[in-house]
């Protein structure tokens, strides 16, 4: 499922393989409004590329770029090393790159196993090929399981599954439909601490399969707890791009924040600054 | 990408979680969208089974059923397209539409009736096509592009069928080509035990079948199922929303043909003015069968057990000796009862 790559890599600052996602100096302009500029990332496989950012730093237009619902104006995308431009989210799905957006694109009312396969149904191999139910059932289960989900019953409808447990149906399903990159696009905003956890084991799993994750979030806490790999967007440019090695908690809480702006508030709210 | 080679389909069997019961019978059979309809259907049965005695009969059963099956075909079709999150307000004037066309395309062209119908058919289709592609197109709600073609269709089946024969009826069609075949196919009665059982009732089941089949069985029900539950969510997943809802309103127009050919060989004349005030009788079919109004849930065979309440009450009221004019506060009355007893199975059933 996961090809690993084996050409090597003239100039790549972390590991000897090619990448599978590149992006170099990649902008993108909406009219005479500039969203992004010159962002520079690297996904590899078995790897989590955290990408942080407050509220209109960009990275929703860097997410589209990534996963083929817009075109970027200037700059290269690279998959597996050559120059790419997609067309439509399904050039993307079609090279591997899968998103789970916020909303998930589950259909609430319907069973899960229904929405693991929406659009993409198994049917029986005779006439008349009607859907192979307890296929798709026993699929769900397994593939669920097979991350450390376990659901009681594939029949309830998806709307009833907590919040966390959506999220890693939605993500299974990309997997299973061969993913080799998954957009993971703030998977944790809306969810608890127990169930922000439950997201985070899955994506440390997906990652030990040798998934590429590209995980989309405004929280440090949560990056750095599964990233390997950070770029910190701001006002539509890159702030910072370093490796886990390089940057400890703190100082990657404050790049976010802004730095001395949070020193100030710190300041301001008279408390001493940890 | 890995589809179907990595799956391991050898066993075919549903691995069960050891921590979950398995809910039994009576629990899964009472959280059914169709069980509010069929307790309702039942306690009617009984309750006109004993206060008016000619209900009794068997030939009394025949007529009900007839009458449950001209609005239970149609409420099939718009059963499929609610559960599909649309609206078909036009689908009564459709009916009279479709059977007019055939009769007066047939009649004035001196084509053989069959040719007449397939006409009628192109028409309808297009009509269906019509009311699909500009909900699509404008996405404006379904309820108000129906509602102009409603009208618009009314306006047409009156001002055209006077325009061509001079009067509100279709001439009579029953000496011309194709009339004996037509008959047979759409409006004639055979015998079971002695009980002259008109045709259309096997129709009425067998598309109620088919839907059944196709909504839970096929590709295409899951997608109905998806594109009224949360169309962009199955737009994201690679469904055509498109196609399958311009497909549910030409399945609609489909049935409204259908209908209305029953109507040309069965009455040989159509009144052009008929068919006003159906489509709420399709709709309360289909939501006293348990089809959510906002779509996304809902069976075929609900839609036909509330069409079989709908016959009932329809003959069960003359038969018991009442008023007829109670029918529609009865019809009414009953809506509103299925509407909350659905609700509160639905809510049941989300909490389990």
């Amino acid at each position: 499922m996961t090809a690993t790559v084996e050409r090597p890599e003239h100039d790549a600052p972390s590991g000897g393989n090619v990448p599978l996602v590149e992006l170099k100096n990649v902008g993108k302009t909406y009219g005479n409004i500039t969203a992004l500029k010159d962002i520079c990332l690297r996904v590899h496989a078995g790897e989590v590329t955290g990408i942080l950012g407050d509220n209109g730093a960009g990275k929703s237009t860097l997410i589209k770029i990534i996963s083929g619902l817009h075109q970027q104006t200037e700059g290269d995308l690279l998959v597996d090393g050559e120059s790419t431009k997609f067309v439509s989210p399904g050039d993307a799905l079609g090279k591997g790159i899968a998103t789970v957006y916020q909303n998930l694109a589950v259909v609430p009312l319907m069973p899960v196993w229904r929405n693991f396969f929406l659009g993409q149904e198994l049917r029986k191999s005779s006439f008349p090929y009607s859907l192979d139910a307890n296929g798709m059932r026993a699929t769900t289960l397994t593939e669920l399981r097979k991350m450390g989900i376990e659901l009681p019953d594939v029949d309830a409808p998806i709307g009833s599954l907590s919040g966390g447990q959506r999220q890693c149906v939605a993500i299974a399903r990309a997997v299973f439909f061969g993913a080799r990159v998954l957009i993971l696009d703030e998977p944790t905003a809306a969810l608890g601490v127990k169930q922000s956890g439950v997201v985070l084991k899955y994506i440390t799993a997906a990652k030990e399969a040798g998934f590429g994750v590209v995980f989309i979030t405004h929280n440090p806490h949560h990056a750095y707890m599964v990233g390997d790999h950070f770029v910190l967007l701001n006002r539509g440019r890159q702030k910072l791009d370093c490796t886990y090695d390089e940057i400890s908690l703190e100082h990657l809480t404050q790049e976010m924040a802004g730095g001395d702006e949070l020193e100030a508030l710190n300041h301001e709210l008279g408390r001493k600054s940890a | 990408m890995t589809t179907q080679a990595d799956l391991d389909l050898a066993s075919h069997k549903v691995v069960h979680d050891e921590r979950v019961k398995e809910r039994n019978r009576m629990q899964r059979m009472l959280i059914r969208p169709e069980m509010g309809a069929l307790i309702g259907a039942i306690a009617i049965f009984i309750i006109f089974m004993i206060v008016a005695p000619p209900f009794r009969e068997a030939a009394s059963l025949a007529t009900v059923l007839y009458a449950s099956s001209t609005i239970g075909i149609m409420a099939c079709g718009v059963a499929l397209l609610m559960i599909g999150g649309e609206f078909d307000l036009s689908a009564g004037v459709a009916v009279t539409f479709s059977s007019l066309a055939a009769s007066m395309l047939a009649y004035n062209l001196h084509l053989s009736l069959w040719a007449g119908a397939g006409l009628a058919l192109v028409l309808a289709l297009a009509v269906g096509f019509f009311n699909g592609f500009l909900v699509m197109k404008t996405k404006i709600p379904s309820f108000l592009i129906t509602l102009s073609s409603f009208f618009m269709l009314a306006g047409i089946n009156l001002a055209v069928t006077k325009l061509v024969s001079g009067q509100v009826a279709t001439q009579s069609v029953n000496d011309m080509q194709g009339w004996a075949s037509g008959q047979w196919v759409f409006a004639h009665a055979f015998n079971v035990f002695g009980v002259q059982v008109k045709i259309t009732v096997l129709w009425w089941l067998l598309f109620t079948a088919v839907a059944t089949w196709v909504l839970f069985k096929t590709k295409i029900g899951n997608w109905i199922f998806a594109v009224g539950g949360d169309a962009d969510s199955a737009r994201a997943v690679g469904v055509p929303v498109t196609k399958v809802k311009i497909g549910l309103f030409m399945f609609v127009a489909f049935c409204a043909w259908f209908v209305g050919m029953h109507l040309l060989f069965n009455f040989n004349t159509v009144q052009s003015g008929q068919g006003i005030g159906n489509e709420f009788f399709y709709i309360i079919a289909a939501v006293v069968g348990g089809c959510l109004l906002t779509g996304g849930y809902g069976t075929a065979i609900g839609a036909a057990i509330g069409a079989f309440i709908f016959g009932m009450a329809n003959q069960g009221i003359v038969y018991a000796g009442w008023d007829p004019d109670w029918f529609k506060f009865f019809l009414g009355a009953m809506l509103l009862f299925a509407v909350i007893a659905n609700n509160a199975f639905r809510n049941y059933a989300a909490k389990r």
